[in-house]
Formats: C-alpha cells, sequence, structure tokens
C-alpha cells in the first residue's frame, strides 16, 4: 500500500470532471465510482444521465458538478436520449463539417437501467448506437429512500420489501443485468466495484475505444442505504467481491473473464454482518445464501473456463 | 420560386418538406395513422434521397427521447406520431420545450383508448396542450406542407426555440391524396435558415442541461417558459408573412371563410372545417347569415384574433373534435374564457362530434348549425352537445 501510494498520482489523470462541492452523502460509493469513470473517460464526452442520486446531488439549479457537458431529462430514457446524442454528432460530422471525436457515455441507477429504464436501454443495445452504459447500482431506489429494485438482493430489508414478522425482506435473488445486455450480442460488457478504482478506470478505457454499445455494471456501496458506517464503503465493497457476491468480470465478444479469480471465498456472513440491511436473517437464511452465492459464483467460473471452487 | 403541382398522399407531401428542410436526425416509431409518414422518410433515407439518421426507436417514449439527444447537439429533428403514441412520449414531450429544444413533431390526430380506436379525432392534441409546444392546426395535405417548413423556422428562431406540433387530422387529412404545390429545394434553402444554436452538449464548451429545480426556482423557470410561448406569436406571424410572399399562401392565426357580417359564427379546427365551408356555402345561398371561423394556432391561444373575430357576432357555435369527460369541450372552455370580459358577448354553444373517426358531413354541420341556434333559442347554453350519439 505504501508503494501505491507514491505512485498513485502517476498513474491516474489529475482531470476531476465531477467536482467537490455536490451533495452526496458521506462515504457514498456511487460518487466515487462516477469520479474514476469520468477521469477515464476525458473531458471529449457528452453524459446523458437518468434520474436518480447522481442527478440530484450534482445539479441543482444554478449550479452543476460537471465538468463535461452533461444532459439529464428523466428517469428512463438515458439510454434512448444517448441514442439521439451519437445519431446527432453522426449526422452533423457527414453534413455540417463537425470533426470533434466525442464519447458518448449513458449513465443510471439500478433503477434507471434494470427496472424503468430497461426498455429504451435494451432498444438503444440492439440497434449498436456507439456508446458507454454504466449502471451504478447500489440496490435498491436510494434516491426516493430505500425501496426495493429487481437488483436488490435476496433477504435485504428495504423500505418497500421490509423485513417483519411474516417476511424476510426481498424474497427475490438480483436481477442478472450484465448478463441481459451481454444477450444483446454486445462487443464488452463488464461489472466492477466502487472499491476497485484501477479495475473501474482500466474497464473505461477498454469500452470506449470499441465501436459500438458496451456496458459497465458497477456496484456501489451505499452506507444510507445498506445501513453500514460510511467509513466502511471501500471495506464493504471489497468484502462484496471476496465473498463471491459480486463477482467481477468481462465478457468480451461473448468470453467470459474472471478479473479477479479468488481461490477461496469468504463466508458470505462477513460481508451480510457488517450492514443493517441483513440483521434480521437468521442462520438458515445466511445458510441459503452461502448455497447460492457459491453456486452463482462458480457459474461465472464455469462461463470463464475455470474450475469449480467450493 | 419554383415549385411543382403533383397529385400526392398528405403524408408523403409531408415527408418531402422534412426532406426539403435538410433534416439530420428523424427518430420515430410506426402508429396508425403516422406510420406513411416515417415510412416514406425511412425510403428517402435508405434510397440516399435524404443524408439523414434514422433512429428506428423501440417505443414513441425513445422517439422524443432520441429527439432530446440529437436537438441538444445542434441537430435539425424531426418526428411524427399520433394517439397513443403522443400519451406514451407525453412525459418527454413536456421535458422538449422546458429544455427548448426545437423539434418539429406532425401528429396525425388520433382517438385515445379505450376503447382502441384507430380513427381520427384531436383528443390526443388536446390532452398534449399545456406542453408548452407551439400547435398548430392544419386543414389538408397542402397546409401541412407548408407548416413543416415554416416550423423548423419558427421552432430553431433565437427569439423562439420551442418545438412545434402540426397537427393533422389521422385519415381524414394524412390520408388524402390531393394536388400539392412541392417546394424546390433551392426555394426552401434560401427561405430557411440553417439551425444555429449558442449552446449545444460541446466538450469544447460544457454545459449542463436538465438542472432540477427546487421551490425557490422552479416557478421562474415555467414563468420563462410560459413566456418564451406567448412570446413566439411575433416570430410565427412574421414566419407566414414570409412564407406569404415567397408561395402566396397567407396563414393567420384564426382564418375566415365567408364570415363577413354572418350572425352566427361556426367555430372549427382542422380537417373537418372544409366541410363545413360546404354547409356554409350550402346554407348561405339560402339566405342564412352563417359564416366560418377556423382556429389555425392554438398554441400560443391567440386571444386577440379570437375576440376579433368574434365580439361581433350574434351566436357563435363551437365544434370539438375531442372531448373533455366531465368537463367542458377544450376548444369552446378557451373561447368562452377568451371573450367572458368583453362587455358584449355573443351566445356559445358548445358542440362536440366526430369523435374516433365518425364522419361529419357538410350535412351534418348545417344540422350541427341549426341545433346551435336551437339551443341558443331555448336557453340551454351551459352544456355540452354531443352530435351524432346512436340513441
Amino acid at each position: 500500500m505504501e508503494t501505491l501510494s507514491i505512485y498513485v498520482p502517476k498513474l491516474v489523470t489529475k482531470g476531476e470532471y465531477i467536482a467537490s462541492g455536490h451533495r452526496a452523502c458521506s462515504g457514498c460509493g456511487e460518487v466515487l465510482a462516477v469520479r474514476y469513470v469520468c477521469k477515464a473517460l476525458g473531458r471529449n464526452t457528452i453524459i446523458s444521465n437518468a434520474t436518480g442520486c447522481m442527478e440530484i446531488i450534482s445539479s441543482p439549479l444554478p449550479e452543476s458538478a460537471w465538468e463535461v457537458p452533461w444532459i439529464h431529462t428523466i428517469f428512463e430514457n438515458a439510454s434512448a436520449v444517448a441514442s439521439g446524442i451519437e445519431s446527432g454528432i453522426k449526422a452533423l460530422r457527414r453534413k455540417h463539417g463537425y470533426t470533434k471525436e466525442v464519447k458518448v457515455v449513458a449513465m443510471g441507477g439500478d433503477g434507471g437501467t434494470a427496472d424503468i429504464g430497461l426498455q429504451s436501454l435494451s432498444g438503444a443495445l440492439e440497434r449498436g448506437h456507439d456508446f458507454l452504459y454504466v449502471c451504478y447500482d447500489n440496490e435498491a431506489y436510494m434516491n426516493t429512500g430505500i425501496q426495493r429494485s429487481s437488483e436488490t438482493p435476496f433477504g435485504a430489508s428495504t423500505t418497500t420489501a421490509p423485513a417483519g414478522k411474516k417476511s424476510m425482506g426481498q424474497h427475490t435473488w438480483k436481477k442478472n443485468m450484465p448478463a441481459i445486455a451481454a444477450a444483446h450480442n454486445i462487443p464488452y460488457v463488464a461489472t466492477s466495484c466502487s472499491s476497485y478504482p484501477f479495475d473501474i478506470m482500466a474497464k473505461v478505457e477498454k469500452a470506449i475505444k470499441i465501436k459500438g454499445p458496451t456496458y459497465i455494471h458497477i456496484l456501489s456501496v451505499c452506507p444510507t442505504g445498506w445501513r453500514c458506517p460510511s467509513s466502511q464503503t471501500i471495506k464493504v465493497g471489497r468484502l462484496a467481491v471476496e465473498t463471491g457476491i459480486f463477482p467481477i468480470y468481462e465478457i468480451e465478444n461473448g468470453k467470459y473473464k474472471l478479473n479477479i479469480d479468488l481461490p477461496h471465498l469468504r463466508p458470505v456472513e462477513d460481508y451480510l454482518k457488517l450492514q443493517g440491511r441483513y440483521r434480521h436473517l437468521t442462520k438458515e437464511s445466511i445458510a441459503e445464501i452461502q448455497v447460492k452465492v457459491v453456486e452463482e459464483y462458480n457459474k461465472v467460473r464455469h462461463l470463464a473456463g475455470l474450475k469449480k471452487i467450493k | 420560386m419554383e415549385s411543382k403541382r403533383i397529385g400526392i398522399e398528405a403524408s408523403l407531401a409531408i415527408a418531402e418538406a422534412v426532406k426539403l428542410a435538410n433534416t439530420d436526425v428523424i427518430a420515430a416509431y410506426p402508429i396508425t395513422p403516422q406510420t406513411h409518414i416515417v415510412e416514406g422518410l425511412a425510403e428517402m433515407v435508405a434510397n440516399g434521397d435524404l443524408d439523414a439518421e434514422y433512429i428506428p426507436v423501440e417505443s414513441e417514449h425513445s422517439a422524443m427521447s432520441a429527439c432530446l439527444g440529437s436537438s441538444a447537439v445542434g441537430a435539425r429533428t424531426f418526428t411524427a406520431t399520433a394517439g397513443q403514441g403522443l400519451i406514451l412520449m407525453h412525459e418527454v414531450v413536456m421535458v422538449a420545450s422546458s429544455m427548448r429544444l426545437p423539434i418539429v413533431m406532425t401528429v396525425a390526430n388520433r382517438a385515445l383508448s379505450g376503447p382502441l380506436n384507430v380513427w381520427g379525432d384531436q383528443s390526443d392534441a388536446m390532452i398534449t396542450r399545456d406542453a408548452g409546444w407551439i400547435q398548430f392546426f392544419v386543414e389538408n395535405g397542402q397546409q401541412a406542407f407548408d407548416h413543416v417548413i415554416c416550423s423548423f423556422y419558427i421552432a430553431e428562431h433565437p427569439d423562439v426555440l420551442l418545438p412545434v406540433m402540426i397537427n393533422v387530422d389521422g385519415f381524414h387529412v394524412s390520408h388524402v391524396i390531393e394536388p400539392i404545390e412541392i417546394l424546390d429545394r433551392k426555394t426552401v434553402d434560401e427561405f430557411l435558415p440553417p439551425y444555429k444554436r449558442r449552446y449545444t452538449l460541446d466538450p469544447d464548451n460544457p454545459v449542463s442541461m436538465g438542472c432540477f429545480a427546487a421551490p425557490n426556482l422552479y416557478t421562474e423557470t415555467r414563468k420563462d417558459l410560459d413566456n418564451a410561448v406567448r412570446e413566439s406569436r411575433k416570430v410565427i406571424l412574421d414566419v407566414w408573412h414570409k412564407y406569404g410572399e415567397l408561395t402566396g399562401r397567407h396563414y393567420k392565426p384564426i382564418e375566415y371563410y365567408k364570415a363577413d357580417r354572418a350572425e352566427t359564427l361556426l367555430v372549427t379546427a382542422g380537417g373537418y372545417s372544409e366541410n363545413a365551408m360546404d354547409a356554409i356555402d350550402k346554407m348561405q345561398s339560402e339566405g342564412k347569415k352563417v359564416g366560418l371561423v377556423r382556429l389555425r394556432l392554438w398554441r400560443p391561444f391567440p386571444y386577440e384574433d379570437m375576440i376579433e373575430a368574434l365580439s361581433g357576432a350574434r351566436n357563435v357555435i363551437v365544434f370539438d373534435r375531442a372531448i373533455s369527460l366531465g368537463g367542458p369541450a377544450p376548444i369552446c372552455s378557451e373561447i368562452r374564457a377568451a371573450l367572458y370580459s368583453l362587455e358584449k358577448r355573443p351566445h356559445i354553444v358548445s358542440i362536440v362530434g366526430g369523435l374516433g373517426g365518425r364522419d361529419v358531413s357538410p350535412d351534418d354541420f348545417e344540422k350541427i348549425i341549426d341545433i346551435g341556434l336551437e339551443r341558443i333559442k331555448s336557453g340551454r347554453t351551459d352544456e355540452t352537445y354531443m352530435y351524432g350519439v346512436r340513441e
């Protein structure tokens, strides 16, 4: 770690494209992820942002935290707006002497991506627009007060799927959004996590060099919604990866590659016990989650051509 | 000016106008009765007759969303829709105006579900009334063609920067083949200035578009938009004037048909106005003092023209092709409001008809005028009468 602190400033651009002074909660993993994504994108970027935490914390009139051209319109259409931006630039380049090289990026939370925005995302991926979509997945509708989404994990308590005497909270398993994106036969899909800045930046740099639609799904730790101390954001994100709950991989032209290959997974309890959203879980539920996590992790390993682990 | 007069379907004439305007981006989702417009454009792009990006989106909601994106980078943008499509995109329609993006859209007006009905009426236009778009009604294919050209001019004018909706009655206008004067490319190029906006999504001059407004600023943003819509009138009149000089076809917010010295005025909007004209011809030949007033500009609402047109009449019969369930018919209620402050007001009666593609023939308009006068005579002007309901 000590050597890294010497080299990091040399490895990473000092350019910041989302300014400090935004209104994110302390310990917000999502805004960290946005910061790394923007560093990797650089200034020649146009961002289409879905309604959600990121839009709200960055753009109260008459202020804006964005140092790159940025557009927010509504909740479920970030990809469709990006389609228009990309097509508009193509037409301007062909007809009106436009010469700039611009990267078009759409971004949204798990609601804006996997739920209300899924149709417009699917349409834009299928039509083959040259753009990057980044999903910042904090596993619930945090902006409106921690309501469940299709990305909320099994067993988590949220305000619309709360744990109670007759419910253990979320009773469905997390929707596999990267697989849905990959099913569009797009050239590049990847997962990452807000606790892995170099992984995020490397993947964004790779994605924007690829022609056609690309998709990056970033698990973004939300201390407010996950009920964990804001000082633990990085640790919690790392545990999500080290327990195998959120595997970090790429799918390049249909081929899976596990980027963080763990010989042994840590028990899921190490991750769950740090978060108040899982406080109510019984030993039996935790055991059920453990079995499912290993099963799902092995599916990814299998797709990546790796042996199963126990 | 060079032009040629050809027999062509109104929808295809609209596509011709979009082509002549050298549109950069078209994002559309097919829906009856608008389909021929976007099919025509897709064919032009496929054949290289129009150099544009055609985005075959997966819904009307995404059609308007893609239009926001392309217009925001400075590309001339067009779409078309109808009925359900318009109300599906409604959420985004509201944003187009608030972001001051000069998108031009033709709406082949269609009834709204339920029950499902693909035929024409103007309920879709009425539901979008408050969205901050400039809205026109046209009565035939020539007017539709003319208004596409004029609308790009008006929408993109630096003093306006608002989206424009051209209401074309579904089937009764959109699908009619008629002789239409098509301008040539050079004439349109000389008439229509290029789309240039001061602020685009540009990395060399980064701006944030679509910031949210808290209670301390939201009111001001709406006031600003309201002013913009109201003040667009000056440019609309100016562009119509220029276009009239060029083509001899002069348009006005309110247009008259044999309305001089008429005691009773019928008010219509859109394609059925031409049927109403036949009724007026016949009734005048029988010595009846009736005339016709047609609404061309729906937003910004032409208060002064409406007062000027109607205040001298004794009776006004307003025909709406839309219904406000449980409330007053939309055009009539606005006309009543516009005339209310006058000391001497005409009697006003509201009649709704022509819903979901139901024909309203010249004979029907004669009956509508008779019914209106009868209701005025018997003092029943406070309720809306639905014409042609089968008992």
